[in-house]
Formats: C-alpha cells, structure tokens, sequence
C-alpha cells in the first residue's frame, strides 16, 4: 500500500478526512439543490423548474459532478459504515449501566443511524423522481414553452411529477422526518467535519458554528417546506 | 451513627480475563459521607473479607488524583458523576443515602479485564514506547531562557501534560477511541523545542500503534473530554489531527 491508500484505509485519523471531505461536499449539493428546488414556488406552472432540470440533466459539467456526487455519496455510505462496524468491534462488551446523554449530544452518538434514515429517504428520493424522469419507472408528459427570444422548448413536465407526488400525505411525512433526520446529522457532522480535518481556531469555530446553523437549521428546514407548501395550499 | 449512609452496590464481579463475569449485590452500611469512593470499597471488602467472601480487586496507588491508577465505571460514567476528578477523589457526600450504585470496569476491547474492575492499560504503555518520547538525554538542567519557549505554547503543553494516562476517555467514548488520550501525548511534545526534531515520526508511529491496539475510530463526539479528570480539551485533538496530516503529507516516509 502507498503512504495515501494507508493513511485514507489504515488510519482512524485518515478515515475520517475521508468522512469530513465527502460530507462536506454533500453539504454544498444540499444548497445547490435547494436553490435550485425553490423554483418550484415561481408560481410559474412549473416553466421554470422544467427548464432548469432539462439543463441539470444535459449540461455536461453539470452531469460530471451529478456522477461525482453519487461517487462521494456512496464514499460517504461505505466508509460510515466500515468506521460503525470498527466502533462496534471496539467494546464488544458493553456497559450495564450507561448515561451518555450527559457528555455527548444525541446527534453525535446516533449519526450512524441518522445516516441510514437519510439513505433509505435518497433511495426512495430518487425512484420518485430521478427514475421517474429517465422514464424508468413512468412516462412523463411534455410540455413546450416559448422563450423570450421566440423559440420554443419542448421538455418533460417533472413539475407535474412534483405536484403528483406531493398530494400524497405518506409521501410528505416521509419526506418532513427525512429532513429532521438530516438536520440532526448536520448538527454533529458539520461542526465535526471541521474538527477532523483539525481545522479549530477560536477565531474561526464560530464561524463554522454559524455557518453550521445554515446547514443544519435552514437547508432542511427549506427543503421540508417544498413539500409542505405543495400539500397544504396547491391541493386544498 | 448519625449521618452515616447505607448502599446498595452493584458490582461487576469476574474471577480472571477468561471468566465469564456478572453483576453481584453487596450492601455497604454504615458509611460516612466524607469517605473517598476508595475507602468505602475498602470498607464493603473487610465486611466481604470477615464472612469469607473473595474481596473486589480493584486498581488504585496514590489515592490524590495524580496517578491514573483507579479505573471505576460508576452510575454509567468514568470515575463517577462529578467532573474533572478521579474516583479516589470522589467523596461518598456525592451519593444519596439509600442509593443503588452500578460499578463497572473501564469497557474497551483493548482494555481486557484481568480481575473484577481491574483492566490491563498496557494498550497505552505500547503507544508511548511507539514515540511517546524525546529519544535524546536532555543532559543538565540549562538556563531557563536559553531556548524562548511562548508563554501560551507552555500552557497548551503543560495543559495536555496533565494527562495521567487513566483511560477514562476510551471508557467514556461510545466508539472506545483512545484520541483524546493520544493528542495529550502528542500535543505536550508538539508544543516544545524538545518535541520538534521527532514530532513527524512519533505522531505516525504512535498513530499506527493506536490502530494494532484496536481502539476505535473517534467521531467526535467531545464525551471523552466531558469525562476527563484532568478536562483535557478538544483542541489537541484538532492538533494532533494537524501534525498527522502534516507528517503524512511532508515527511520522506513513503510506506
């Protein structure tokens, strides 16, 4: 083994960067995708939203980092659980009496399980409507729009797929409590990421904490509101 | 007596390192408030001692908090609910009378139990010889501004110093990780001239013996300086963080 594959596979320290880098860029899909998701209230009938998805899914560059997104994301997943299963390993008896919840946040000693919540939530995420849009799981209707210089683009209608799924109850209070678990995960592991990284300076840790309130507090928060808004005031 | 307190312990009992172990009950009486949680062990073990019962083995020397012998899991935390001590400086006026205390030993798999609530640390021991040192005799003592140390570098170092090499961080961590314990070392070493000319080789060497000793994988989630006698803080694990990637990244040691 090379000095990197050791450090990044053979070393707890190591590991971890690998965990806080792949995080960290999950962090900033996060807010590129929930810019993007607000277009859906442009209160448009969706001519927005559909323009903009047609240019996320042909734009070359834009598609070379929807791979690279899906890489870390898996990166992420398998390095998690290969530490969780280490920790396990660690304390193979464990305690009769315990009372962590003193000296640790609830967030930092469930981030293994706030993970799976999120990835279950990403699998069925991306069946409604990534699947949906590659015309896997449904055929979409298309709908043509006139632009401003006269042409006129005719793209799949994923807006409709939007107000579909987010009629059902099930489907938004899947989608609510994916979005409180992810915002506990962010809770421990924005901050966290910076600690393994060793990046902790007491100019620069609040900052990161106030940073991390954006990523824990108001992406999820923006992003449970989509489906919200779309059940409560566009069906009733 | 008037004021005195009567407990019931629950205490892990294991005959060696290849005994299946349980919890056993014991009644401690008549103990006063003002006893170390050492001494009522003492006490509750010449009562066993007098009816013919094998006394608890437990680990202590000092008995003042220096040396990082004792190694209770009390009531579900490391040397007991009140921070920033050891066991033996926990007082019994700690406790309520009539309480029911849980006593465990530090749980880790690279801290075995050999006895009752006695473990082996040696874990430890390996990772210090693997680079926990300064590998030249420093000779005479020299004028002491002979070398300009910074006034809050000697803090930071005589801060992480203050470890006594207890494992109440690997016992208190969810993961058994032994990083805070580690950073103390290296940061005491980083933060010195003396420390400089080794600090690539001994943070990787004592790195690599932390993962043969199989602790787990810190995930920071800060119980271990929360349980820490000596309230070693989260920021020499930041460092040691720093001299890794900088020793991984820098040094000529390509393996």
């Amino acid at each position: 083994m090379s000095w990197f594959t050791q450090t990044i596979f053979s070393t707890s320290v190591g590991r971890k960067v690998i965990m806080a880098l792949t995080g960290l860029f999950l962090c900033t899909f996060l807010a590129v995708h929930l810019a993007g998701n607000f277009q859906l209230l442009h209160n448009d009938g969706g001519q927005a939203f559909n323009l903009y998805t047609k240019f996320m899914t042909s734009n070359p560059l834009i598609k070379t980092i929807s791979y690279v997104n899906f890489a870390f994301i898996l990166g992420h997943v398998i390095w998690g659980a290969y530490l969780t299963i280490q920790n396990k390993k660690a304390r193979p008896t464990g305690y009769a009496y315990n009372d962590p919840g003193k000296t640790s946040s609830f967030s930092s000693r469930w981030m293994g399980v706030l993970g799976t919540m999120i990835l279950i939530f990403l699998l069925i995420h991306l069946k409604d409507f990534k699947m949906a849009y590659m015309g896997l799981t449904e055929e979409l209707p298309m709908v043509t729009y006139t632009l401003e210089n006269g042409d006129s683009v005719t793209v799949k209608d994923m807006y409709y797929e939007v107000t579909e799924e987010f009629e059902s109850p099930i489907v938004v209070v899947i989608y609510t409590l994916s979005m409180i678990a992810l915002g506990f995960h962010l809770y421990h592991g924005f901050q966290s990421a910076f600690q393994s990284l060793g990046l902790r300076h007491p100019k620069y840790t609040p900052l990161i904490k106030a940073v991390g309130f954006v990523f824990w507090g108001l992406i999820p928060l923006g992003f449970a509101a989509i489906p919200l808004i779309f059940f409560f005031c566009q069906n009733h | 007596m008037s004021g005195h307190m009567n407990l019931t312990l629950k205490v892990w009992r294991q005959k060696d390192a290849k005994s299946k172990g349980k919890l056993e009950t014991y009644e401690a009486k008549d103990i006063s408030p003002d006893m170390s949680f050492l001494e009522m062990i003492d006490v509750v073990n010449e009562g066993l001692i007098k009816k013919g019962v094998e006394p608890i083995a437990f680990d202590h020397d000092c008995r003042e908090g220096i040396c990082g012998m004792c190694s209770m899991y009390i009531n579900g935390h490391a040397h007991g609910p009140k921070k920033g001590i050891t066991t033996c400086q926990l007082h019994m006026r700690s406790f309520k009378d009539g309480e029911t205390i849980t006593i465990e030993p530090w749980r880790a798999k690279a801290f075995p139990v050999i006895k009752d609530l006695v473990v082996d640390r040696s874990a430890f021991d390996r990772i210090i010889q693997a680079g926990g040192y300064v590998s030249v005799n420093t000779g005479v003592t020299i004028d002491a501004n002979a070398i300009a140390i910074p006034k809050e570098n000697a803090d930071a170092a005589m801060d992480a110093a203050t470890c006594i090499g207890c494992g109440a961080c690997v016992a208190a961590c969810k993961n058994a990780s032994a990083t805070l314990f580690l950073s103390a070392k290296v940061s005491q070493l980083a933060l010195l001239p003396q420390g400089h000319p080794e600090r690539a080789a001994r943070v990787e060497a004592m790195i690599d013996q932390m993962e043969a000793e199989g602790f787990g994988n810190c995930t920071n989630t800060e119980a271990c300086s929360a349980e820490c006698p000596k309230e070693i803080g989260q920021e020499h694990i930041a460092r040691m963080n720093r001299e890794f990637f900088a020793a991984k990244l820098g040094s000529n040691n390509t393996k």
